[in-house]
């Protein structure tokens, strides 16, 4: 038995061979051909411009990996030349309070933006939604701008961004751009991004309101894929135990993840009390027509849970608010 | 240029195009005790440390660690030069001291990713273990004793504190070495990566095997062609039917599996090969097989067995599609309904379920210098191995060496032939060895699952609760091919009475053929689905009767004396009213008042608790007039130790253990001088299949037939050498007295030279006959018992289910081996938990659904309760040391507990398998869901 287990020393060069590829090449199926051929590491996001310049065209952008990279070796995308890995960029691994925003790097590892003081302060359902996506070994490398990018319609951190009510910039070799969050949007899985060219930098939302809180929410389901059957998130501003402005976010509820407007007028004014709950679940059910998907969940069932979720997500987002606007009295 | 540090040490490597982490480390710098169990970040089996924090290196590109710094299993143990053993590191000091290792594939990660908690926390309380470990599965589930070596560990590291054993009770029949507490032989192995599964291993020239799946369920192939494939550079072989010269089938039972779909033949299900290819590398073997081309006149589908049995359907095999119709008759069930005061019925479905063990299937097969075919894997059956592969090559048995290599689990799900014929094969072909590893996806697609039922109950009882007749009837999905299927069909229908004494019983299982994947052995072996049938009905009973669930079931249970449905008298060891009495004392101690009542949540009123109950009963050993045999050596080396050998494998189980305390115990030696091999069918003699709860009393039955003669063989060694006689020979810890003088062991194999003799001994152990179905008499020679009680919280608003404790009681007959046991319950039970709530693979028409283990989820720490556990000990005379099986009862009464349970939360019955939360929300909110609403 011995001599068939003895260690192999490192560096004897076996495994997967390293073949020269011709760049760029038609790919098709019959061709052995690694998921990537070239894999970068920008420390800047100019340098991750300059690789975009000179990748085109068989070049993607990836950040935590943590879906991209398994499409890739499960086939479910075409393998690719060049990976630009945009992790490492400096600009977009940092957390900043800025005057009235609070601006988080789309790079920023989904552990540090859940650990964050900031984010905990500022954008607690940011940080409620990022400290349950996946586990602790994919939260240590995912990021929340991959989260955005993969688009889905019920992603936990989009959906609490969107409830922000962030705006994403975008960089490309063309130069940078803000815009709301939704506009990354086209259907389930598809963003508006253009692949290999252009970058979500980083997501910043105001943080001017006072007497502001916020939550997130979900509900999984123990069988199948690790998604929610639902997710919700609300952002409250409260003055006097009045609430001001409202936004609640709400995901798969279409093939984008959206925000009900209805509800968020009716709640402009309200306080938070049992009739208010009643009259908004029945506006979600009015103003959202939620999907069956087999073997997940059925509509009934997702317009259902969207009741008891929109309690958990206001009755928590009001308490929050509420002792934020007691702090700005003090 | 990647410059990475490996556990402190910098290498520089050639940077490969998509190289993930994991590979650089395994097949690069053979650092294989990362183990890669999906690679698709699901298991959390390949973490390792990047920078201190936990990640998955299966799907880190190893580009991404250069310039940081990795630490593998290989880096926690410190490197002594004064002393020979490394020093372990507290993790994996406390992983064996707490008998968290069980198969041992998963413990890399489980370590890896506790170190990069402790390192953060060095004191984490159990809810922050839960958290860092939640995506870092063990099948074998051993969580509780995972999180208190965490614990112990952390204590250590922080110079606070020290690793202690797990509390866990000795046998109440413990002697010298048997019951006793005792670390795993090959755990020291198992905790510092140096265990070798096949992916491990590795041959100079080695090709890498893959397989041309059909993904078609039911077709006839028409053409395949694979000439485009054999141009590709680098691809050495490609085979097809038509390229088979000896056997074209294999089956454990039926030689009814086709080892390659020839064109004209019949495509059964979505894993049938219809070619194989051996190339230089993986991708290359991809890319082969994306350019075969295959086409097929398709077949409609029969996705289910009562399908299957409708007239005019297609039949699959030339037998039909009935695999085996299945009848077990008692009494008149037609008088003992008339003569009940009540008669209740209900249908239950069960779902197909997956092993999922870690370690996804890989076989290594090689023509060595002599021109015989080695192949190196990890099989439940060795022996059965050999013979498939050798009729496959046309070989001679003798002429194919099955070398078994550990096991990272297998839970029934590696009895089959997977890569084994498809390597030997392409070695033959190539004259290279070739090495065939499924990834998650093909695993999941092709090995045989856990049938899934249709069992329909009826029971007529009287008034007062006594049952007079029981009925069922059961169909069984055996999909494509017939595996273990009949017998598993039989264990299911034999069970489907429940433990209990009634006059009149009548089952009828049908196990039909179908296009799904096929379905075989898993834990509980068709138990499992009877049992969630008739203990749901029992419950359904207690309730209409009005009669406590527990007194309901102590009224009927089984006991000395008993005639069970099959017409076997219980002689002895029927352990069942003890674990009743013992689960129902525990629940008593914990819940005032009827613990069957719902309760609201103290902390959330949206919640409600309640508990359940169950029981069941298992089988021992094959049965049914199956000859049950085990070989075993046992030797003396001229160092002084012995060495046990049988082919019987250790999948985690605790095989080795159980054999070494048998064999210490009889020859009154110390446990570590006894070394266990296992699973060489040139080194060891056939043990049978690792099947059927068998292993400690079969195998370690023959474990102690073999201490016993070698005790007569030194016996009459030392009578002619120093002439004494045999009582007057004393065994002891390092060797034995003999006529007042005192022999090493040693110096007890230099007395063998001298005399000339072999010191060794090979003994074939026969279990006691056992009768077929249908003849009465002792179908099988031990059962085990168990009764368990599972309380569970239901979110009232969502229908959301958790388990938060579990009493379980098993009467194991005696405890050998009492850690190892302690984790084969509470993993046991986790495993039932997966079966009532997380576990469904899925098929549509025949398509699997559930064909990666993102879609297929098995339980993790998070859903992990609390299991309270009582050892309860009747023993069996012919058992050794009193034991019997103890594998897959432990698993079996905790589906029914918990699903019972959710009736006495919610007043709704859980009729179909895995629990669907939607349901339970509609049943508490019925003007919530309309009417028309489908789910």
């Amino acid at each position: 038995m011995d001599s068939v287990v003895a260690a192999r020393k490192p560096g004897d060069g076996v495994g997967p061979d390293a073949r020269p590829v011709e760049k760029c090449r038609l790919i098709t199926s019959t061709d052995p051909m690694p998921s990537w051929n070239h894999y970068y590491l920008p420390a800047s996001l100019s340098e991750a411009l300059q690789l975009i310049r000179t990748s085109q065209p068989s070049c993607l952008i990836v950040s935590g990996g943590t879906d991209l990279l398994l499409e890739l070796t499960q086939g479910r995308r075409p393998a690719v030349d060049v990976l630009i890995d945009v992790s490492r960029v400096a600009e977009m691994n940092t957390i900043v309070e800025e005057s009235s925003r609070l601006v988080i790097g789309a790079a920023v590892p989904l552990k540090q933006v859940a650990a964050d003081a900031r984010v905990q302060r500022y954008a607690r359902a940011l940080a409620e939604s990022t400290g349950q996506i996946g586990g602790p070994q994919v939260r240590a490398v995912g990021t929340l701008g991959g989260n955005v990018g993969h688009a889905l319609p019920a992603g936990d951190g989009a959906i609490s961004l969107l409830a922000l009510g962030a705006r994403a910039t975008i960089a490309s070799t063309a130069g940078q751009r803000q815009v709301p969050l939704l506009d990354l949007y086209k259907g389930p899985g598809l963003s508006t991004l253009q692949a290999g060219q252009e970058i979500i930098v980083c997501f910043d939302i105001s943080i001017q309101q006072s007497g502001a809180g916020s939550a997130f929410a979900r509900v999984m389901r123990p069988q199948g894929v690790a998604l929610p059957v639902i997710n919700m998130a609300a952002w409250l501003a409260v003055e006097n135990g009045i609430i001001q402005q409202a936004r609640v976010a709400v995901g798969p509820a279409g093939p984008l993840p959206r925000r009900i407007p209805a509800l968020e007028q009716y709640l402009a004014g309200k306080t938070y009390a049992g009739e208010v709950l009643e009259e908004g679940r029945r506006i979600i059910q009015q103003e959202v027509s939620f999907r069956s998907s087999p073997l997940r969940a059925s509509a009934a069932y997702r317009d259902h849970l969207s009741g008891v979720l929109l309690e958990k997500v206001l009755s928590a987002a009001y308490q929050r608010a509420v002792e934020a606007d007691r702090e700005v009295v003090k | 240029m990647m410059d990475i540090t490996v556990n402190g040490q910098l290498y520089q490597l050639e940077e490969q195009p998509g190289e993930m982490l994991a590979d650089l480390l395994r097949y690069r710098l053979g650092l294989t005790g990362t183990k890669v169990g999906c690679s698709e970040a699901e298991c959390g089996a390949c973490t390792v440390l990047l920078d201190g924090s936990p990640i998955l290196s299966c799907s880190y590109p190893a580009v991404k660690a250069s310039g940081h710094q990795v630490i593998t299993i290989e880096g926690m143990a410190k490197k002594s030069s004064s002393e020979q053993k490394a020093v372990l590191h507290p993790l994996q000091e406390a992983f064996i001291a707490k008998g968290a290792v069980q198969c041992g594939f998963c413990i890399p990660g489980q370590i890896m990713t506790a170190y990069g908690l402790l390192l953060a926390n060095p004191h984490p309380q159990d809810e922050d273990i839960r958290a860092a470990l939640k995506d870092t599965l063990c099948r074998c589930a051993g969580y509780a004793a995972i999180s208190e070596a965490i614990q112990d560990a952390g204590a250590v590291m922080s110079g606070e504190g020290e690793i202690t054993r797990r509390q866990v009770p000795e046998s109440t029949l413990a002697k010298q070495a048997v019951g006793r507490l005792a670390d795993r032989p090959e755990a020291v192995a198992k905790v510092t990566g140096e265990a070798k599964f096949s992916d491990d291993i590795h041959f100079e020239g080695m090709l890498v095997g893959r397989a041309k799946r059909t993904y078609i369920p039911h077709a006839f192939v028409t053409s395949i062609d694979v000439s485009l494939a054999r141009e590709i550079p680098g691809v050495r072989a490609v085979l097809t039917a038509a390229d088979l010269k000896h056997a074209r089938n294999h089956g454990l039972v039926v030689n009814d599996w086709p080892i390659l779909v020839g064109v004209g033949e019949r495509v059964r299900y979505v894993g049938d090969a219809v070619a194989i290819v051996a190339a230089d590398t993986r991708d290359i073997a991809e890319a082969a097989l994306a350019a075969i081309h295959v086409e097929y006149d398709e077949q409609p589908v029969i996705d289910n067995p009562v399908l299957a049995r409708q007239p005019g359907v297609a039949q699959l095999h030339p037998s039909g599609n009935l695999l085996k119709h299945i009848k077990v008759r008692k009494g008149d069930v037609e008088e003992g309904f008339a003569g009940s005061d009540i008669v209740i019925e209900h249908t239950f479905h069960t779902a197909m379920t997956d092993h999922a063990f870690i370690e996804p299937e890989c076989a290594i097969a090689r023509l060595n210098e002599a021109g015989r075919m080695e192949v190196y894997v990890g099989s439940q059956i060795p022996y059965s191995d050999r013979k498939q592969v050798a009729a496959a090559l046309g070989f001679p048995e003798e002429r194919v060496r099955i070398i078994g290599m550990l096991i990272g689990g297998g839970f029934g799900g590696k009895e089959d032939i997977m890569g084994q014929i498809h390597a030997a094969l392409l070695a033959v072909e190539t004259g290279k060895p070739v090495k065939i590893l499924f990834d998650r996806h093909e695993s999941l697609l092709v090995h045989p699952k856990r049938h899934a039922t249709q069992i329909h109950v009826k029971i007529g009882a009287k008034r007062d609760g006594r049952l007079v007749a029981v009925q069922t009837e059961l169909y069984g999905d055996t999909g494509a091919y017939a595996s273990l299927g009949e017998k598993v069909m039989t264990r299911a229908t034999t069970h489907s009475i429940g433990p209990y004494e009634s006059d009149h019983a009548r089952a009828d299982c049908y196990a039909m053929y179908t296009n799904n994947p096929p379905a075989g052995a898993f834990r509980g072996f068709g138990v499992t689905q009877s049992a969630f049938a008739i203990e749901s009905l029992m419950d359904i009973l207690a309730r209409e009767l009005k009669i406590d669930p527990i007194q309901l079931r102590k009224k009927n249970a089984l006991k000395v004396g008993s005639v069970t449905g099959t017409g076997q008298v219980l002689k002895e060891s029927v352990g069942l009213l003890e674990c009743i009495d013992k689960v129902e004392s525990e629940l008593r101690r914990q819940v005032d008042g009827d613990p069957f009542a719902v309760r609201v949540s103290a902390e959330d009123s949206g919640k409600v608790h309640a508990w359940g109950f169950s029981t069941a009963f298992k089988n021992t050993g094959l049965g049914g007039g199956a000859p049950d045999e085990a070989g075993a050596d046992l030797e003396l080396y001229e160092d002084g130790s012995l060495q046990v050998r049988t082919s019987s494998a250790e999948l985690g189980q605790g095989l080795c253990t159980v054999l070494r305390l048998i064999v210490a115990e009889e020859m009154a030696i110390s446990p570590e001088t006894v070394d266990v091999l296992l699973s060489d069918t040139d080194l060891t003699p056939d043990g049978g299949p690792t099947t059927a709860s068998r292993q400690t009393f079969v195998s370690g039955n023959a474990g102690l037939q073999a201490a016993r003669e070698f005790k007569q063989a030194v016996a009459s060694l030392l009578a002619e050498k120093l002439d004494c006689r045999p009582e007057e020979i004393r065994w002891r810890a390092e060797g034995l007295t003999a006529a007042g003088k005192e022999l090493s062991l040693k110096e007890v194999y230099q007395a063998f030279k001298e005399m000339g003799r072999e010191p060794r001994v090979r003994v074939l152990y026969r279990a006691p006959e056992t009768k077929p179905l249908g003849q009465g008499g002792d179908m099988h020679f031990a059962f085990s018992f168990a009764a368990q009680a599972a309380e569970v919280e239901v979110d009232t608003r969502t229908g959301e289910v958790a388990v938060l404790k579990i009493i379980s009681a098993t009467d194991v007959g005696a405890a050998i081996n009492p850690l190892g046991l302690a984790v084969q319950v509470e993993g046991g039970a986790i495993m039932g938990l997966g079966n009532a709530l997380t576990e469904a693979f899925l098929t549509k028409e025949g398509k699997v659904i559930t064909d990666r283990l993102a879609r297929y989820r098995i339980p993790s720490i998070t859903h992990a309760p609390e299991v309270i556990s009582f050892i309860v000990e009747h023993p069996v005379e012919s058992g050794p040391f009193g034991a019997k099986g103890v594998g897959e009862i432990v698993s079996i009464p905790t589906t029914p507990a918990i699903t019972n349970a959710i009736f006495n939360a919610t007043g709704y019955r859980v009729d179909h398998l895995p629990v669907d939360q939607e349901l339970i929300a509609r049943h508490l909110h019925p003007d919530r869901f309309p009417s028309t609403a489908n789910a």
